[in-house]
């Protein structure tokens, strides 16, 4: 039996059987080849194994989502072929005398370079296509087994950290818990974890390579402990919690179909936060009025070129007709920062939070964001649809907006397809919309505080930055100050105002954010239900 | 030798999956066959040197057929061009 304890985000128990994301595929070592023969027919192997692989990918993507999504494995096989590609790993071999690791990455940087560098925009995105087949070549080398999140049971993930690319590939009935060694409490897989109800400890100094896949383990997000190998008089007890805490969430149920009202009588609009369309179960089975806050990345992250029109038109009216009337609030991609998309070619920033990302990227490259409007006021005719933009700082940029919106507007129209204009906001996440938030309030339908990136602006605090969770107080005053700015600006012109971050579901805020007159709180989908209980005992 | 030019009809031009099927295609022949775009050339064998080529729809491109089949490798792969790009 061994503990490591570490950073909880989210309370709860469970036990199961561990998976372990390895990635030390990505920090391949230089080497000396021993016996270059030896390294050339590693290479012929794993190439092999890569192309079986790749056609039982195939094969099941053939079946679950169909022919379109599934040639991507084809051309990646059809890549391993390659001559040229092949010839300079070995060649890399013979020459410089190196391991076949070490060969394969070479290779597959400099074929990325190529790519990136063409003046077409669906070859740039093939860099990452090339990425992938020499990333899945370096697994196979390394021995590392790729993980099939289809075929396995219920388990327990333990990883280095977890990119958001990655954790939207997972297959969400299948993770019990989330351990990472690295990442923050504000990191993306913690806010996975809080959607899904899992318990998720972060910040766990494991030893990974003592780590097996198949070991068991219990997450205990209340002690913020992880227990490898737990004895027979530890499994038992946790069975016992986990019943227990079970019947406390029952207890909650009775909070289903209930008004969210004061005591006062102030109603509240609680809507839940999502990620991707099939959250959207997350939303009704905890009885939220709407959705405050759909992170339309998922669209865009995980995959090796930009989503079509069709392909998000399709996903967004099908959130919008499963809420069936209720209010569902999409906001525009937001890639950048540490949500990165290989085919978006963002480069390396040395400040990426403060850098090229979401709505910059939008207003700079205006073809990738008439797509996705587009597909939007196309979806909105079949529900009640809200576009919500990210990361604005003046009402240049919302006027800018305006007119790209105009634009897609007329095309649209002149080629006769049906769409209506949904109802406009922006997120208030940086400090200077909150400063302008009176001129932003005038163009706007309304406004989402956006707390976690807001907070890491006013407090100068890089929440990817886990050395800094100390310092990190997201009940800061000057944070509050500005809620209650935004707040009273929205409402002189008669617009609402809610929060959409992390903040919005802090109970030991609820009550200060409800007499602020904060008219609407987006969470997960889990706190719902909590947060009701809270609103309805505040005396105001 | 044999060749022949050809305009390229499809919307996105030699993208990766007609590139990968133009190279099963070729790799049937024992003849060498290039394609030449502006200048750069790459062997109709090698997918990812075909993609780097860059070709996009309306460009024309040359095919150059060389080797004991050419007769009909150059005939096949102008009907291949002709139905797939």
């Amino acid at each position: 039996m061994v503990r490591f304890s570490g950073k909880s985000v989210y309370k709860g128990i469970t036990i199961g059987s561990v998976v372990l994301l390895d990635k030390a595929g990505c920090q391949v070592k230089r080497g000396k080849a021993e016996d270059k023969d030896a390294e050339t027919a590693r290479v012929r192997a794993a190439i092999e194994q890569a192309k079986e692989q790749l056609g039982s990918l195939y094969d099941k993507a053939l079946k679950e989502v169909g022919e379109a999504s599934a040639a991507i494995f084809e051309v990646h096989q059809m890549m391993l072929e390659d001559e040229d590609y092949l010839e300079s790993i070995d060649n890399i071999i013979r020459t410089e005398n190196v391991n076949a690791e070490y060969a394969v990455a070479i290779t597959g940087d400099n074929f990325a370079e190529m790519f990136a560098g063409m003046d077409d925009d669906y070859m740039r995105a093939r860099a990452a296509d090339v990425k992938d087949i020499s990333n899945r070549l370096v697994n196979n080398l390394y021995g590392h087994e790729e993980i099939d999140f289809h075929a396995m049971e219920p388990s327990i993930i333990v990883a280095d950290d977890l990119t958001p690319s990655e954790t939207v590939q997972m297959d969400k009935e299948k993770i019990l818990a989330f351990v990472t060694v690295h990442g923050s409490t504000n990191s993306h897989t913690a806010i996975l974890a809080r959607m899904m109800n899992i318990p998720a400890l972060v910040g766990v100094p494991v030893e990974l390579d003592r780590i097996q896949n198949g070991m068991t383990a219990v997450v205990d997000g209340f002690s913020a402990e992880v227990i490898f190998e737990p004895t027979e008089e530890v499994c038992v007890k946790t069975q016992e919690r986990i019943r227990e805490e079970k019947e406390k969430n029952l207890l909650l149920e009775d909070m289903k179909g209930r008004e969210t009202v004061t005591q006062g009588g102030r109603e509240v609009k609680l809507y839940a936060n999502i990620g991707s369309v099939s959250d959207v179960g997350y939303v009704l089975e905890n009885d939220a009025a709407g959705i405050g806050l759909f992170r339309s990345e998922f669209l865009y992250l995980g995959r090796s070129d930009f989503p079509a029109e069709e392909e998000q038109f399709q996903a967004y009216r099908q959130v919008v007709q499963t809420m069936a009337g209720k209010k569902v609030i999409i906001r525009t991609l937001d890639i950048g920062a540490d949500k990165q998309a290989d085919y978006f070619n963002l480069g390396k920033e040395d400040n990426p939070a403060l850098g090229y990302r979401a709505i910059r990227i939008c207003l700079k490259q205006p073809d990738v964001f008439k797509t996705q409007l587009r597909a939007l006021l196309r979806a909105s005719v079949y529900g009640n649809l809200s576009i919500m933009y990210p990361m604005i700082i003046s009402a240049d940029e919302v006027r800018k907006i305006h007119c790209i919106v105009k634009e897609v507007q007329q095309e649209l129209e002149e080629q006769e397809i049906p769409y209506t204009l949904p109802e406009q906001g922006i997120m208030i996440e940086t400090p200077a919309a909150v400063m302008v938030s009176d001129d932003l309030a005038e163009l706007v339908d309304f406004f989402s505080i956006g707390t976690n990136d807001l907070t890491q602006y006013t407090l100068a605090i890089d929440r990817q930055n886990e050395r800094l969770d100390d310092f990190y107080n997201p009940h800061h005053k000057a944070v509050l100050k500005m809620i209650r700015m935004v707040v009273d600006n929205a409402h002189k012109h008669g617009k609402w105002a809610g929060i959409c971050g992390e903040l919005g579901a802090d109970i030991d805020l609820t009550e200060e954010f409800v007499r602020m007159g904060v008219d609407e709180l987006s969470v997960s989908p889990s706190m719902v239900l909590r947060l009701r209980k809270r609103i309805r005992e505040i005396a105001f | 030798m044999k060749n022949f030019n050809y305009v390229i009809k499809d919307e996105v031009g030699i993208h990766a999956r007609p590139a990968g099927i133009l190279v099963k295609e070729a790799k049937k022949y024992r003849s060498r066959i290039v394609i030449m775009k502006d200048g750069k050339k790459a062997e109709a064998t090698k997918l990812m040197a075909l993609m780097g080529l860059g070709v996009k729809c309306g460009d024309e491109i040359m095919v150059e057929v060389s080797g004991e089949d050419e007769d009909t490798a150059s005939r096949e792969i102008r009907t291949f061009f002709e139905k797939n790009l």
